[in-house]
């Protein structure tokens, strides 16, 4: 029932924002813009970009599509449309549907992001699987952990401020741990170095996914 | 008479330990150790204003829990106030680990993932306070901020224990330095020490309690200009 309701939600997200093209080409504008902004900085101090400062930088920027992009999934919906959602749908499945919906964004950006970064800043990589894991585990982590604070923030009356100072000291763990795991991966040392992080990562995006659908049945009756 | 004792027993208490602390923990014998010398000391008031921190994050938490479960404003102010001692008490635990960092490690502040992970939870907490104060119904901004405080110490807060200890750390407990176990073999630091998280807890406490009845009587007072 929940996973029906879940499915069709999904298709109405991914529908919505197909037509409005608008809300995606802008969010790959902001992604290219601020990865070309890294990049001209970055090459008018004439010296290469060392490993550490390209990992960090990635990681920045992707933290910050990842506000911008996912901001907008309660934040700009209608308090019309909420109502009516609220007739028809189990907060469990939409909260879901909206987790999985912007995970699946935040891959595609994720994605996209690395591969224009790398034509730009140069590619570091030693461990590509590695590294493709980390961006997986990252694009999750970063929705599921703003989904939920985007629901909180979009209550409130200043909620783009909000959404920042809520959300930035919650996701330092998952951040932290991403650019370990990442550091690894370009580096290319033992798999079997980094296992304790990625565990610890996936556990942490557990909780997180977990918790989230706990207590938004509580958020959602505030309307 | 009766009813003051029975009712405040708590409060004197809490008088009794911190003068308790305050006086013996300056007199009391302590280990003569390299480097940390007098400053030992600061476990009274440092590791302990710490644990009393917690136990005020924990009690909101717990606070948060029931409001979502009751809808009662009461449980709401009780974990707001909470939150709030806890952040006293974390500010005030960064400020005495600070001079003690000063005197062991020779600087005020150092890039150190325990301290890093301190700084998020107050980042976290304070973040909570604004979330409060720019919600105007108070049965909605309950309801927010329980959800926000119950999902932030599900995320992050647990990682302050965990996150440290995956990296090596300067801080006594950390990487080959020894912790609060090591020192807790003394009796004569365990016999202040415990008094001393005690005593700090139930001021905490008092404060707290002191806070909410402000609240709960500035809302009956403008219940009343209502009517």
């Amino acid at each position: 029932m929940i996973i029906r309701q879940t499915w069709v939600l999904v298709k109405k997200e991914i529908l919505i924002e197909l037509r409005m093209k608008y809300a995606l080409s802008g969010m790959i504008l902001y992604l290219i813009s601020s990865i070309f902004l890294a990049y001209i900085t970055f090459s008018t101090g004439r010296a290469p970009i060392n490993i550490p400062t390209w990992n960090v930088l990635f990681w920045i920027i992707m933290l910050f599509v990842a506000t911008n992009s996912i901001a907008k999934s309660f934040i700009q919906e209608s308090r019309e449309r909420i109502l009516y959602y609220y007739t028809i749908a189990n907060p469990h499945a939409i909260i879901l549907a909206k987790m999985v919906f912007n995970s699946c964004l935040m891959l595609f950006l994720v994605m996209m992001g690395f591969v224009i970064y790398i034509i730009l800043l140069g590619n570091p990589v030693g461990d590509l699987p590695m590294f493709l894991l980390a961006l997986l585990l990252g694009a999750i982590g970063f929705s599921t952990t703003f989904t939920m604070i985007s629901s909180i923030a979009s209550k409130a009356s200043n909620s783009s401020t909000l959404m920042a100072i809520l959300g930035f000291p919650v996701i330092v763990p998952i951040l932290l741990l991403l650019i370990k795991i990442s550091r690894n991966a370009i580096e290319g040392l033992a798999r079997s170095t980094i296992y304790d992080e990625v565990l610890t990562l996936s556990a942490i995006i557990i909780i997180a996914i977990s918790t989230s659908i706990l207590l938004f049945p509580y958020l959602w009756r505030s309307n | 008479m009766r009813t003051f004792f029975t009712n405040n027993w708590w409060k004197i208490l809490a008088i009794v330990l911190m003068y308790y602390v305050l006086i013996y923990g300056f007199l009391v014998d302590v280990p003569r150790l390299a480097i940390l010398n007098e400053t030992i000391r600061n476990l009274f008031f440092h590791v302990a204003i710490w644990f009393a921190m917690f136990i005020m994050l924990i009690v909101s938490l717990v606070y948060s829990i029931k409001y979502l479960k009751h809808s009662s404003l009461h449980h709401d102010r009780i974990a707001g106030e909470f939150a709030t001692a806890g952040i006293v008490f974390g500010l005030l635990g960064v400020a005495t680990g600070s001079i003690w960092a000063k005197f062991t490690w020779g600087d005020w502040w150092v890039n150190d993932p325990k301290l890093n992970a301190t700084t998020v939870a107050l980042l976290i907490y304070l973040a909570y306070v604004v979330l409060r104060s720019s919600i105007e119904d108070s049965h909605q901004k309950g309801r927010i901020s329980a959800v926000y405080n119950i999902f932030a110490f599900a995320a992050a807060v647990p990682l302050i224990f965990i996150l440290p200890r995956l990296t090596d750390s300067l801080h006594p407990g950390n990487g080959g330095n020894p912790g609060f176990s090591a020192y807790d073999l003394d009796s004569n630091l365990r016999t202040v020490f415990y008094p001393a998280v005690i005593g700090w807890a139930l001021l905490g406490v008092w404060f707290a309690t002191l806070r909410v009845r402000i609240k709960n009587m500035s809302e009956r007072i403008d219940d009343l200009h209502n009517y």
